[in-house]
C-alpha cells in the first residue's frame, strides 16, 4: 500500500517535469511547425546558468530565476536570428519540414559543445533548496522526498500562469491565434513574427525550469538532460502534440507509467518501458490522447 | 481619402494576374469587382492587404503606400482585408475572433464599445460568443469574418467573395448588412464577388475585370442595364 502510493507521488513528480518540457517542445511545435531538438541543450545552458548563480550565491530561487531568464533569452535568440533567416528562405515543400530539424539538431550540437568548452565535460551538482530525502511517517521513510513536493508544487504553479496567459491576456490569444492561422492573424493587425518569437522565449523558460527541477536529483553535464528531452517528446506525442493540456497529461501519465515499471518491473526497462508506452498509445489513439477538433485550444 | 490604383501589375509565378490595372475607390463608397474565376480579383485584394508582392505600379489609401510593408501594417492603417472562404479562425471562440480583430488597438475600452456596435449588427453572433467558431453555419461563420475587421475600425474595408458558399437567403442578409453599414459609417468598402448581380446590386460603382485588366467600369446602376456586361456576366 505504502509502495503504491510512493509510486503514485514519485510518477506525479515526475511526470510534473516531463509536462514542463512536452509544453515546451508542443508549443514551438504548434506556432512554427519546428521539432525542437535543440531544447535539450536550451535547457542544459539555463541550467549551467542556474548552477553558476547557485555556486556564487548559494540561493536556489535566485538560480531557477536566472534560469528561467536565460532560457526565454536562448529561445527568442534561436528563433530571431535561426529560424527566421531560415523560413525566409523556405517557405514550402519537403524541405521546409526537414531544414528546420537539421537545424534545431545542429544547434543542439554547438550549443553542448559550447556548454562543454565553459565549464567543462565533468559533471556538475545543482544544489537543491529542500531535502531530497524521503519524508518520514512514523518509522516509515517514503522515497517521496521535500523536494519532490516542491517540484509539484513549482510545476502546478508554472501551470497556473501558463493558463492564466492563455485564457485571459491578449498575449495570450496573439500566441494562439498566431499558432493556428498566421494569416488571419495578420489580417487582424497582429505581429505575429514578434508574437512566434514571445513563444520561443516562454518555450525557452519551460524548458529552463524543466531542467533546473530535474538536476538536483542527478547531475549536470552537457549532455545531461537528452533523456529529459526524449521524454518529453514522448509525453508530447502522447498528449496530441497540438495541445498543452495533452502535454500535461502525456507527461503525467508518462511519469506514472514508467514509476510504475521501475518500482514494480525493473529500473532497468525505464526507457524501453517509455517507448512501448509511446507505441501503445499510438496503435490504439493514433492521434494522442488529447486530439480531435477540440484539442488546439486545450 | 481614397484608394488609388495605378498601373498595378502582379505576377503569380508565370501567370499574369494583375495586368496594368488603374481605377479609383471613392471614399464611403461600395465599389464591386466582378469578374470570372480567375479574372484576378482575389489577387488585387490580396496584394492590397500586404499579402501578396506586386510587381510593379502603385497602390495606395490616403498617405499609405499599400505596397509597402506587411498585412499587420495595414490594419494598423486602416485597411482591413476579409480573405476569401469565411476568414475566421476555428479553434477559437466566437468572442476570441472578435476581440483578435481589436488587439492591436490596445484598449479594452473602446474595442468593447466597437463589439457592442459589431454585436447589433450581427445579433446572432451575440448568442454565441462562448462557442467555438467551427460550430457556427457557414452565414454565422461569414458575419464573425465581417465582424471581426470591423472590430478594427478600418476606413477602407476589403471583402472578399463574402457570398462563397453561402444559401441565397444568407447571401442575401449579408449584402444588406454591408450596405447598412456603408450607409451608417464612414467605411469605404472595396467588395469582390463572382455573385455579379447580388453584388451590382448593393454596390454604388462597379469594376468588371477580365484576365487582369478592366473591361468595364461605371454606376454599379448603369453596368446592370448594360445589354453587353448582363450577356456576358450577369447571365441573361
Amino acid at each position: 500500500m505504502l509502495k503504491l502510493l510512493n509510486t503514485i507521488l514519485i510518477g506525479l513528480s515526475t511526470g510534473a517535469i516531463y509536462s514542463l518540457m512536452s509544453i515546451s517542445l508542443v508549443l514551438v511545435w504548434r506556432s512554427t511547425r519546428v521539432v525542437n531538438f535543440a531544447q535539450a541543450g536550451q535547457a542544459v545552458f539555463s541550467t549551467y546558468i542556474a548552477y553558476e548563480v547557485s555556486l556564487r550565491t548559494g540561493n536556489f530561487w535566485l538560480a531557477l530565476l536566472c534560469a528561467v531568464l536565460s532560457g526565454a533569452l536562448l529561445g527568442a535568440f534561436i528563433d530571431f536570428f535561426f529560424m527566421r533567416m531560415l523560413f525566409k528562405h523556405v517557405t514550402s515543400g519537403p524541405i521546409r519540414a526537414i531544414a528546420p530539424v537539421v537545424a534545431t539538431l545542429g544547434l543542439l550540437g554547438i550549443i553542448r559543445s559550447a556548454v562543454g568548452y565553459i565549464w567543462g565535460v565533468e559533471v556538475k551538482p545543482l544544489e537543491p533548496p529542500v531535502s531530497t530525502d524521503g519524508i518520514r511517517i512514523g518509522s516509515e521513510v517514503l522515497p517521496f522526498s521535500t523536494y519532490d513536493a516542491l517540484i509539484l508544487l513549482i510545476v502546478f504553479v508554472v501551470l497556473m500562469i501558463l493558463t492564466f496567459i492563455f485564457q485571459r491576456t491578449s498575449l495570450g490569444l496573439s500566441l494562439k491565434a498566431s499558432a493556428f492561422s498566421p494569416e488571419i492573424s495578420r489580417l487582424s493587425g497582429v505581429r505575429v513574427d514578434l508574437t512566434r518569437t514571445v513563444g520561443w522565449a516562454i518555450a525557452g523558460a519551460c524548458g529552463a525550469i524543466a531542467g533546473v527541477l530535474a538536476t538536483p536529483t542527478s547531475l549536470l553535464s552537457p549532455n545531461s538532460l537528452d533523456i529529459l528531452l526524449v521524454f518529453g517528446f514522448v509525453a508530447a506525442v502522447i498528449g496530441g502534440l497540438e495541445s498543452m493540456l495533452g502535454a500535461v497529461v502525456g507527461g503525467i501519465l508518462l511519469g506514472l507509467g514508467v514509476t510504475f515499471i521501475a518500482n514494480y518491473v525493473g529500473s532497468t526497462l525505464v526507457f524501453l518501458s517509455a517507448f512501448v508506452f509511446l507505441i501503445i498509445v499510438l496503435l490504439v489513439k493514433p492521434a494522442g490522447i488529447i486530439s480531435g477538433k477540440r484539442s488546439r485550444n486545450a | 481619402m481614397s484608394l488609388i490604383i495605378r498601373n498595378l501589375t502582379v505576377d503569380h509565378g508565370a501567370i499574369r494576374a494583375i495586368n496594368n490595372l488603374s481605377f479609383i475607390v471613392e471614399k464611403r463608397r461600395l465599389t464591386a469587382v466582378i469578374g470570372a474565376n480567375g479574372a484576378g480579383k482575389s489577387t488585387l485584394l490580396r496584394t492590397l492587404s500586404g499579402l501578396n508582392p506586386a510587381t510593379s505600379g502603385k497602390a495606395s489609401w490616403g498617405d499609405h503606400n499599400l505596397l509597402k510593408g506587411k498585412a499587420e501594417k495595414h490594419v494598423r492603417n486602416g485597411v482591413s482585408h476579409v480573405s476569401e472562404g469565411k476568414s475566421v479562425i476555428p479553434e477559437l471562440t466566437v468572442e476570441e475572433n472578435l476581440d483578435l480583430g481589436a488587439l492591436w488597438r490596445g484598449s479594452r475600452k473602446e474595442s468593447e464599445a466597437t463589439k457592442k456596435y459589431v454585436l447589433e449588427l450581427f445579433p446572432r453572433l451575440g448568442e454565441r460568443l462562448k462557442q467555438r467558431a467551427d460550430t457556427l453555419s457557414g452565414g454565422e461563420r461569414q458575419m464573425l469574418a465581417i465582424g471581426r475587421s470591423l472590430m478594427a475600425k478600418p476606413d477602407l474595408l476589403l471583402l472578399d467573395e463574402p457570398s462563397l458558399g453561402l444559401a441565397p437567403l444568407v447571401v442575401e442578409q449579408i449584402f444588406q448588412t454591408i450596405r447598412d453599414v456603408v450607409n451608417s459609417s464612414s467605411v469605404t468598402v472595396l467588395l469582390v464577388e463572382q455573385n455579379a448581380m447580388g453584388a451590382l446590386k448593393i454596390a454604388d460603382i462597379g469594376v468588371v475585370l477580365n484576365l487582369g485588366k478592366i473591361a468595364a467600369i461605371g454606376p454599379a446602376a448603369d453596368l446592370i442595364a448594360d445589354p453587353a456586361i448582363r450577356a456576358a456576366y450577369l447571365g441573361f
